[in-house]
This record gives C-alpha cells, sequence and structure tokens, in this order.
C-alpha cells in the first residue's frame, strides 16, 4: 500500500465526511440553506446573535444537531469496534456483537420497555446489560482451558447470545401487544431519530475511553490478528491485549446500541470496505473505518428521513443501501480477504 | 548466550507428550532436532520458547529460568520461525518483518524508523528485496519461510528456533534456506531447528539430537549420531549413510535408504 494511496483515501474520507455533516443539516422537512446554517452554526460557537428566525435555531441545533452527532458518533464507534475484532478474530463475518454485546444490550432495553420504564433507565440498562453479556462471555471463556482461546471466545459468545435472543424473546411473548410490543420492535429496529442532546454528552466519554486505548494500542492489535502463540513469540502478551481491545470494543459498541438501539451491518462491512482500500495495517485501518462508518451511518439517516413520507428504520436501510455498494466494492477492489 | 532444557518434561495437561529432555544450544550453534512425525519436536520446541508450561523439569535462558521473565524479554532473547503458514490478512512482507520489532516497542508504541530500517536490513540479509512490497498471502511458500526468517531476524534475538524450516519447499529453496542457516551460526546466531531429511543434519548442524517416543535418544555430532543404528532405531527403516565427494576435496555423508531387497539381505 502506498503512502499516497492511504493519504488519498484517508483525505478523501474527511472531505466526504465534511460534505455529508453540511448535506445533513440542510436536507430535510424543513430544508436550511447554507447560508443560515453557516450564521446558526457561527452564532452557536461564538455567542453572537444571528437575527434569523428562531425556528432556523431550534432545527439546526436542537433537533438535526443532536441526531448527525449521534449518527457521526455512532457510525465511527462500530466501525471501529468491528475493525479491531475483524483484526482480532480473523475473521470476516465478524462483527462488535459477536460477543453478545448487542444481545445483551437488546436484553436490557427490553427488560426496560417491558418494566415500563423511562428512558434514561432503558438506555442505562442497554449499556449495563451489554457489558455484563461480554464480560459474562469473556470470563465463561477463560474459565475452558485446552482449547485454542479465540475459538471459545467464539462459541462462548455465539450460545450466549443465543440464551439472550430467546429472553428477548421470550419478554416480546410476555409484553403487552399494543404498548410495548411495538416499543421492543422499534427498538431493536435500530432508531436515532429521537436523539436528545444528553444522549450525545454521556456518550462521547465513553466512546472516547474506548478509542484512544485502541488508538494506542493499534501496533499490538496488528499482531492479535497472527496465530495466538506466534504472536506470543513475537513478545506480545496476547491474553492482556486482547481483554483491553474487547473492553474497548465492548465499551463502544454498549455505549452506541444504548442510545440507537440495533444496527447491524455497520461493525461487519465497513470495515472490510476499509480494508479494501488502506490495506490491514491497524494504524491506516482505524481511523479509516471510524470517518468511513461516521460518514455511511450519516448519509443512511439523512436518506431515512429525507426520502420517504415517513421515517425509513435506520437498520433496514443501512442494509439495503449497504449491500450494493459493499458487493460492488467487492467485486472492484484489488485486495481484502485472501 | 545459552538456551537449556534440563529433565524437561512437555505436552498439554492431561497429556505429556515427552519427557526428561535435557540439551543446550549455544549462540553459533547450529542443533539440528530429528524425530518422526509424533515425536514431540514441535511440542518441545514450543515449550523451549515458553508457549506451553513445562510440565516438569526447566527451562533456562542463561541459567535464568523462562518462567521468572516476561514475554518480550523472551522475544528479544530467542526467536521462533513457525512452520510457513497461511496468513490471515493481506500485510505486505516488509510489514510481516517489521511484526518482529515488536518485543523492542513499549505496548503503546508502533515501530519507529530505525524498526524500519532493521527491517530492510533483515529482508536484505535474505535477500528478498524484490518481494518487499508484495502481499505475504499471495507470495509462495518458499517465498514465506524466507519471510518469516527475515522477520526472527528483525527480532534481534541471539539464538533462533525454527521448526522445520524446509517442509514444503522445493529442493532450490530447501538448499537455500539451509545455506542461510549456516550463515546464521557464522554471525554468531544459535540455531535450533527440526527436520524431516537427516541429509539435513550433515550439510549445516554442529550437533543433532533425536526425538523418539517423546524422548531424547541420541545427542552428539553429527557423523557420529546419525547412523544406520539410529536411523533404523527411531524411522524403523534400513538406510546406508555413505561419505560422497561434493567437490573441494570435501567429503559428507549423505543417507540413502536401502530398499527392500537390499534390507531383506542385511
Amino acid at each position: 500500500m502506498s503512502p499516497a494511496r492511504v493519504t488519498l483515501a484517508i483525505a478523501g474520507s474527511c472531505v466526504a465526511l465534511a460534505g455529508l455533516v453540511l448535506v445533513a443539516f440542510s436536507a430535510g422537512r424543513f430544508p436550511v440553506a447554507a447560508g443560515d446554517l453557516a450564521s446558526v452554526l457561527w452564532a452557536g460557537l461564538t455567542g453572537i446573535e444571528h437575527g434569523l428566525d428562531p425556528t432556523i435555531e431550534t432545527v439546526v441545533l436542537k433537533i438535526r444537531g443532536p441526531r448527525v452527532a449521534a449518527a457521526l458518533l455512532i457510525g465511527a464507534a462500530l466501525a471501529a469496534a468491528g475493525a479491531a475484532y475483524q483484526n482480532m478474530f480473523r475473521n470476516p463475518l465478524v462483527s462488535p456483537d459477536i460477543l453478545g454485546v448487542s444481545a445483551g444490550a437488546a436484553v436490557g432495553a427490553v427488560l426496560g420497555i417491558f418494566l415500563s420504564l423511562n428512558v434514561i433507565m432503558i438506555q442505562s440498562l442497554a449499556f449495563a446489560f451489554g457489558l455484563g453479556a461480554v464480560a459474562l462471555v469473556y470470563f465463561t471463556a477463560n474459565a475452558v482451558r485446552g482449547h485454542d482461546p479465540l475459538l471459545v471466545l467464539v462459541l462462548a459468545g455465539v450460545v450466549v447470545g443465543a440464551l439472550l435472543g430467546a429472553c428477548v424473546a421470550l419478554m416480546k411473548y410476555l409484553a403487552d401487544p399494543y404498548n410495548q410490543l411495538p416499543a421492543i420492535t422499534f427498538w431493536l429496529l435500530g432508531s436515532i431519530a429521537s436523539t436528545a442532546p444528553e444522549d450525545v454528552w454521556s456518550t462521547l466519554p465513553l466512546m472516547l475511553l474506548g478509542l484512544i486505548p485502541m488508538w494506542l494500542l493499534r501496533w499490538r492489535i496488528n499482531l492479535l490478528s497472527l496465530d495466538d502463540e506466534e504472536a506470543r513469540a513475537l513478545g506480545v502478551e496476547t491474553g492482556r491485549i486482547r481483554l483491553a481491545a474487547i473492553a474497548a470494543a465492548t465499551l463502544m459498541t454498549s455505549a452506541a446500541v444504548a442510545i440507537s438501539g440495533v444496527i447491524g451491518w455497520i461493525g461487519l462491512v465497513i470495515p472490510h470496505f476499509a480494508r479494501m482500500l488502506v490495506g490491514p495495517d491497524f494504524s491506516r485501518l482505524l481511523p479509516t473505518s471510524v470517518l468511513l462508518g461516521a460518514a455511511f451511518l450519516l448519509a443512511v439517516d439523512t436518506l431515512a428521513r429525507t426520502v420517504a413520507r415517513i421515517e425509513i428504520p435506520l437498520g433496514v436501510l443501512t442494509a439495503f443501501v449497504g449491500t450494493p455498494l459493499f458487493l460492488w466494492q467487492l467485486a472492484t477492489a484489488r485486495r481484502g480477504w485472501q | 548466550m545459552r538456551l537449556e532444557a534440563r529433565h524437561l518434561d512437555f505436552g498439554y495437561r492431561g497429556k505429556r507428550v515427552g519427557s526428561d529432555v535435557s540439551l543446550s544450544l549455544e549462540a553459533g550453534e547450529v542443533l539440528c532436532l530429528l524425530g518422526p512425525n509424533g515425536s514431540g519436536k514441535t511440542t518441545l520446541f514450543k515449550t523451549l520458547l515458553g508457549l506451553l508450561p513445562a510440565q516438569g523439569g526447566r527451562v533456562l535462558i542463561d541459567e535464568v529460568d523462562l518462567t521468572m521473565r516476561a514475554r518480550d524479554e523472551i522475544a528479544r532473547l530467542v526467536s521462533y520461525v513457525p512452520q510457513a503458514h497461511a496468513a490471515f490478512f493481506p500485510f505486505t512482507v516488509e510489514e510481516v518483518v517489521l511484526m518482529g520489532r515488536t518485543a523492542h516497542l513499549g505496548v503503546f508504541s508502533s515501530p519507529s524508523r530505525r524498526d524500519r530500517e532493521a527491517a530492510l536490513a533483515a529482508i536484505a540479509r535474505m535477500r528478498i528485496e524484490h518481494l518487499a512490497g508484495s502481499i505475504y498471502t499471495r507470495i509462495s511458500g518458499g517465498e514465506r519461510q524466507l519471510t518469516l526468517i527475515a522477520r526472527a531476524l528483525a527480532q534481534d534475538a541471539k539464538i533462533v528456533v525454527m521448526d522445520e524450516p524446509t517442509a514444503n519447499l522445493d529442493f532450490g529453496n530447501q538448499v537455500r534456506v539451509l545455506e542461510h542457516i549456516q550463515a546464521l551460526a557464522r554471525a554468531g546466531m544459535g540455531v535450533l531447528l527440526s527436520t524431516h531429511d537427516p541429509d539435513h543434519v550433515f550439510i549445516c548442524a554442529d550437533r543433532v539430537a533425536m526425538l523418539h517416543e517423546g524422548r531424547l535418544a541420541r545427542l552428539g555430532a553429527p557423523a557420529a549420531t546419525v547412523t544406520p543404528e539410529s536411523l533404523r532405531e527411531i524411522y524403523g527403516v534400513e538406510v546406508a549413510v555413505v561419505q560422497v565427494g561434493v567437490g573441494g576435496g570435501v567429503q559428507r555423508q549423505v543417507c540413502v535408504p536401502r530398499g527392500p531387497a537390499a534390507g531383506g539381505q542385511n
């Protein structure tokens, strides 16, 4: 991979992302002109009066602002976690929820809805159950000795995920079909339509808390893609690095899932997409995945609220938009999985 | 520097593979390990590298037990060349070799320019500069083997353990790898390798260890150790060991199977 190509890919992603942010702020049921958008954002930064209709300010800062920020954060987090996991598990079918984080979060959120708790409690339960599910998987796998540690982790993730899926199914079955069941179904489809500014502010530190160690460990994470014994012979404490990477990825994913519900596809496919662009080295793969993930979710969310009279569920649209895009890239790319 | 196994029992928990193996290797020396399939060569190597815990006895580097040393410290002293394998990601050859520098980096560090230079020097030493930008998953088995040896060189350890470095290589690549091994020993490195071909012992080894059913059957100089008797004992076949001139007045032993007819009369 030539450095020029990498720089081009990353610079291109940055430009695309900036453009998308502008489009996302302007487009919608209430279009905002570019000039108005600029003055509102400038006013927001400096505190100077913009002298425009207050409705414009409300739309930009209170309605679209949190939603744009949430799309960027969640897309970036899911793609980063997916990139780390695919490296670690050496498998293209791996997504951030391989260790049960989404299944755990779903149980937490559905339980919250089932018990008619408020939104903050539902989000907290989703976050806590997501972390708890991965911890359960990790410690179960650690207790089993004498097998390939990665294989045991994935198997433990799959079976714990299945158990949690059964819990969700049970609660759906027992839930009130007129009030709770639609809310549960809606949550499981994933949406950031009702993101509040507080959601963004509470999620941001958690995401950084995951992203920063992942960036610092970028070289060691490269070596996790080798055979476990080979990596240890090269001087890597694989157990510790793997635990750190899992903790970082889980923190980011459960923070994302807690405010958005289950959004699949991104963590599975965006890292793969990024790898085709810049190669497997995690120091290039991570920033590229973050940029592409953020840009992709923002683009899809903007489409979700503009193309039709009703809002299209995000989880559905990501797959509808992403799959053909991905297949096209897969057919034309020079490198990726071998 | 000295890598030593003292009354070493090795294997997995609940499954002993070999026992009571004592051997040592000095820097600058080539020790070749012979043994049939399933005799425990790879398991022994992994135990010597600390990748598997010793089931009994000790592994020492310069008289300090392996269990007293951190993973990256061991990696700075002993490097490992596993059997050429399929990699999972399309890293370039240069990136793969650069991974050999990891033991010299802090946990949060990435390779510096000096590490890149060390990697390129290792690549040059194996004479595979033309492969530096190639994708590791797309090169041949022989090229991968050379890449993994370059990675071990970049690791800059005094002793290197190679698990069947000539397996799956064509004839020319086998000879090339053996020549590289001799060159490493001349440059002061200790090389411990396993092989399936007793002729390789005569080409490159200073000493040979023969592993049979998990026990050290023989240990000594090649000419005195690799004999028709010892080969019959560990492989169960009849072999003649004969001297041939290889040019320049140099004589070398080679092993020749007797075949069913000759073996029957012996």
